[in-house]
């Protein structure tokens, strides 16, 4: 059972992570997290790939910027 | 406040006073009391702005209106739609619970999305098109934006999001397919092509003419085109991810860039070079969009959407502390005789342009693509869609409002000074005075001048495009707070900047996703065209695309009675038809899942839509004023017999902007048609009310 995420984030860092999430920054600490917990048995993509393939799939599509 | 919507009935199930909640508790009364207060203090503020004649009225009343009057429909309608129309349910589980892979499905706490969705939905939009309608007087404007986010723009983003979030996220051209039939959705997709290359000229036109003849802006916004090329080379090669820092400098970039726009303004060698004229801007523009279109995104759309999103949250935080603070004054009347049709800024009476030149900030339909894009995959609980959806458009309309007061605390002599075209204006101040005296409002031309070296520019006059006016009017707000006269200039060009890099954000991500849509297109005609990563492709494609915005951008640069008149109804009239689409989808859903008794929710704004979209196409394409439809104005350029270059291309363009705006209200016609088809077969019996959305599944995550 996960729990909802924290309202208040405790910590400063957390804090960033919102901000980075607010401004649409891809989150590669949350993923790799989210590999460990679920797939651990994978291989997770590298930094670089990982980031490229966010930003693409952000700018590729209507859907993310508005008038 | 925030009541989960499903455990009510549990909780006074369980709850031990349940049979005592018959007789209302002291805690029941006191709620009462206060909403009542609430509601009370909303009408009240409504009624004296929309009674009230002859006196200036303070900003605060509608601050009150619009502020009480979304709290109701928030905590009442808002929780209509939840409860009773989509029961949403907490215990159900999101596409981000079940299918979260760690990249675009990702469980997150609700401020942190409605933060995301805001600063998604905020841009250019909601700023530009109140400052131009306040020329009908501040109050249709108000009215519109008040009454239609409730009724229309936060039911829309909160239908479809909902919508969106019950079928893994689906987009809006998915839903429209799957719900309706392959005609709307292939008739959809078109349409947003044809809105992305409309919004695209029109916000370039702004633009362009913010910054014409200013050198201090000219060397501001440029110099943002660097700051964004080091924060990408930053945070690709010298810091890795640490985008926060990197944003922190390119903030601190900006306001030297500010001070260096200052700078190259006073000197006489240089201003000169910067003074740049509307063509030149816009090509500048053009080619700006095609390269942040082919290079890699890193580089330049990414930082540039990080500073840019900073700063639209900081502005629109200023702005509201700077009413607040100042509580100034509207100095513009409640209604204008502009309401008649002949106004200055664009032609067309009150019913149907102050409706579709609003559009961002009362009801957008591009927020549908928003709703349906990122946000949809992004909530951690089905019932967190009502604050994002429905409350992040309030928000959106608070943003309207306040660009209203911003335009309205110019004297109405400055506002027309600053927006009507120079053809109504002629070039001087006297002349400008004199035409404004005409339309029974006053100008002190040493006044105009007074003010334009205070925000320092050479000139205010036909500034046309909003944003100049805009400026003028925040600077006014911000100077009263901090710096008083002498800080005006500053925060004139802050104002400017953070409006151009509102714009550019959109132009060179706009540009982006439609050259994306013409290579998925184009692929269909010639495979190889639909390559992504062959750089002959991306070339070609974002070139057209280009092109496509830019002929339209330079149509309005040319145009001798400033093409905000003829741009920017047909870009309301494109979004407004993209918000008629998305309100067929919300009906067609809401019919399937069987509650066609609440249909109306989403009909009557719907209706409304059909209404103004309609009405405002076939004006502008037959209506017999050449300064109104487009084709009495070809006429009457055929009739002049004057022939030329110019004259034939300006003739080309009149017809071209009727085509588009027929194209726009055929689209609008299938799109209704086929979906009414299904409503009638669905309510009739004759087909299934099957919808798309996905089984309840129980969520893992506690609430």
């Amino acid at each position: 059972m996960t729990t909802r995420p924290p309202l208040v984030p405790g910590r400063l860092d957390a804090l960033a992570r919102a901000v980075r999430t607010i401004i649409g920054v891809p989150d590669y600490e949350r993923y790799l997290r989210y590999m460990s917990q679920r797939h651990a048995a994978e291989q997770p993509l590298p930094r670089e790939q990982f980031l490229r393939l966010r930003l693409q799939d952000r700018y590729n599509r209507p859907g993310s910027r508005c008038c | 406040m925030q009541h989960r919507v499903s455990d009510r009935g549990l909780t006074s199930l369980l709850s031990p006073s349940a049979a005592a909640r018959r007789i209302p508790g002291m805690r029941t009364v006191l709620y009462r009391i206060v909403w009542g207060i609430v509601a009370c203090l909303g009408i009240g503020a409504l009624a004296w702005l929309a009674l009230s004649r002859g006196e200036t009225i303070n900003a605060a009343w509608l601050i009150t209106a619009a502020v009480c009057t979304f709290a109701v429909a928030y905590r009442f309608y808002s929780k209509f739609i939840a409860a009773r129309v989509f029961a949403l349910d907490a215990r159900r589980a999101t596409p981000a619970v079940r299918l979260e892979d760690g990249r675009d499905y990702e469980p997150t706490n609700r401020w942190i999305v409605f933060g995301h969705h805001f600063a998604a939905i905020a841009g250019p939009g909601p700023l530009v098109g109140p400052t131009l309608a306040a020329q009908f007087g501040f109050l249709p404007g108000a009215l519109w934006i008040i009454i239609g986010v409730v009724l229309g723009g936060a039911v829309q983003d909160f239908v479809i999001l909902v919508a969106s979030v019950r079928r893994d996220g689906r987009t809006l051209g998915q839903m429209a397919k799957d719900e309706i039939g392959p005609v709307a959705g292939f008739t959809a997709l078109v349409a947003v092509l044809g809105i992305m290359i409309i919004l695209i000229s029109v916000l370039g036109l702004v633009v362009v003419n913010a910054l014409r003849a200013s050198p201090w802006g000219a060397v501001t916004i440029g110099l943002t085109i660097p700051i964004a090329l080091v924060l990408g080379i930053y945070l690709r090669f010298v810091r890795p991810g640490r985008v926060l820092e990197a944003t922190l400098l390119g903030l601190a970039l900006l306001v030297l860039a500010l001070y260096a726009g200052q700078w190259v303004a006073a000197s006489p060698t240089l201003a000169p070079v910067f003074t740049l004229d509307a063509k030149t801007l816009a090509l500048l523009v053009m080619a700006y969009s095609f390269l942040a279109s082919v290079v890699p995104v890193w580089l330049l759309l990414a930082p540039r959407d990080y500073l840019s999103a900073f700063v639209k949250i900081g502005v629109v935080v200023a702005l509201a502390v700077g009413i607040i603070v100042v509580l100034p004054p509207l100095e513009m009347p409640a209604l204008t005789r502009f309401v008649d049709g002949t106004g200055p800024i664009f032609a067309g009476k009150v019913f149907p342009f102050a409706f579709i030149t609003i559009a961002c900030g009362a009801i957008s339909g591009f927020h549908a693509l928003i709703a349906s894009g990122t946000t949809p995959k992004l909530l951690a609980n089905e019932t967190d869609a009502r604050m994002v959806g429905y409350g992040g458009m309030l928000m959106e309309a608070m943003v309207g409002i306040m660009a209203l007061i911003a335009a309205c605390v110019l004297t109405p002599g400055v506002y027309f000074a600053i927006n009507a075209p120079v053809a109504l204006l002629g070039t001087t101040a006297q002349s400008a005075a004199h035409a404004i005296s005409g339309w029974g409002f006053t100008l002190d031309p040493g006044e105009l001048q007074r003010l334009a070296s205070q925000v320092g520019e050479r000139t205010l006059l036909s500034r046309t495009g909003g944003a100049p006016s805009l400026a003028v009017g925040m600077a006014h707000l911000f100077s009263g707070i901090l710096g008083g006269h002498e800080a005006m200039a500053l925060w004139y060009h802050f104002a400017i900047m953070f409006e151009a890099l509102f714009i550019l954000t959109t132009l060179d991500a706009g540009t982006r996703v439609g050259r994306f849509m013409l290579q998925d297109l184009g692929r269909h005609v010639w495979a190889p065209f639909g390559r992504v990563s062959w750089y002959p492709a991306v070339v070609l494609s974002s070139a057209i695309f280009v092109a496509m915005w830019g002929h339209f951008l330079w149509q309005g640069v040319i145009d001798p009675l400033g093409g905000i008149n003829s741009l920017w109804p047909l870009f309301g009239i494109s979004n407004q038809l993209l918000a008629a689409v998305a309100l067929c989808v919300g009906t067609t859903v809401i019919i399937k899942m069987g509650k066609a008794r609440y249909a109306w929710v989403t009909l009557a704004p719907l209706a409304w839509l059909v209404a103004v979209t309609l009405t405002a196409g076939w004006q502008k394409i037959f209506a017999s004023s050449p300064r109104l439809g487009f084709l009495a104005h070809a006429r009457a350029l055929e009739a002049a017999g004057a022939v030329g270059g110019d004259v034939s291309r300006l003739i080309f363009n009149d017809r071209l902007d009727a085509a588009v705006a027929a194209f726009f209200m055929v689209a609008v016609i299938v799109i209704l048609t086929d979906s009414a088809r299904q409503w009638l077969l669905v309510s009739r019996g004759l087909l299934p009310a099957v919808s798309t959305e996905i089984p309840f599944e129980p969520t893992a995550i506690a609430s």
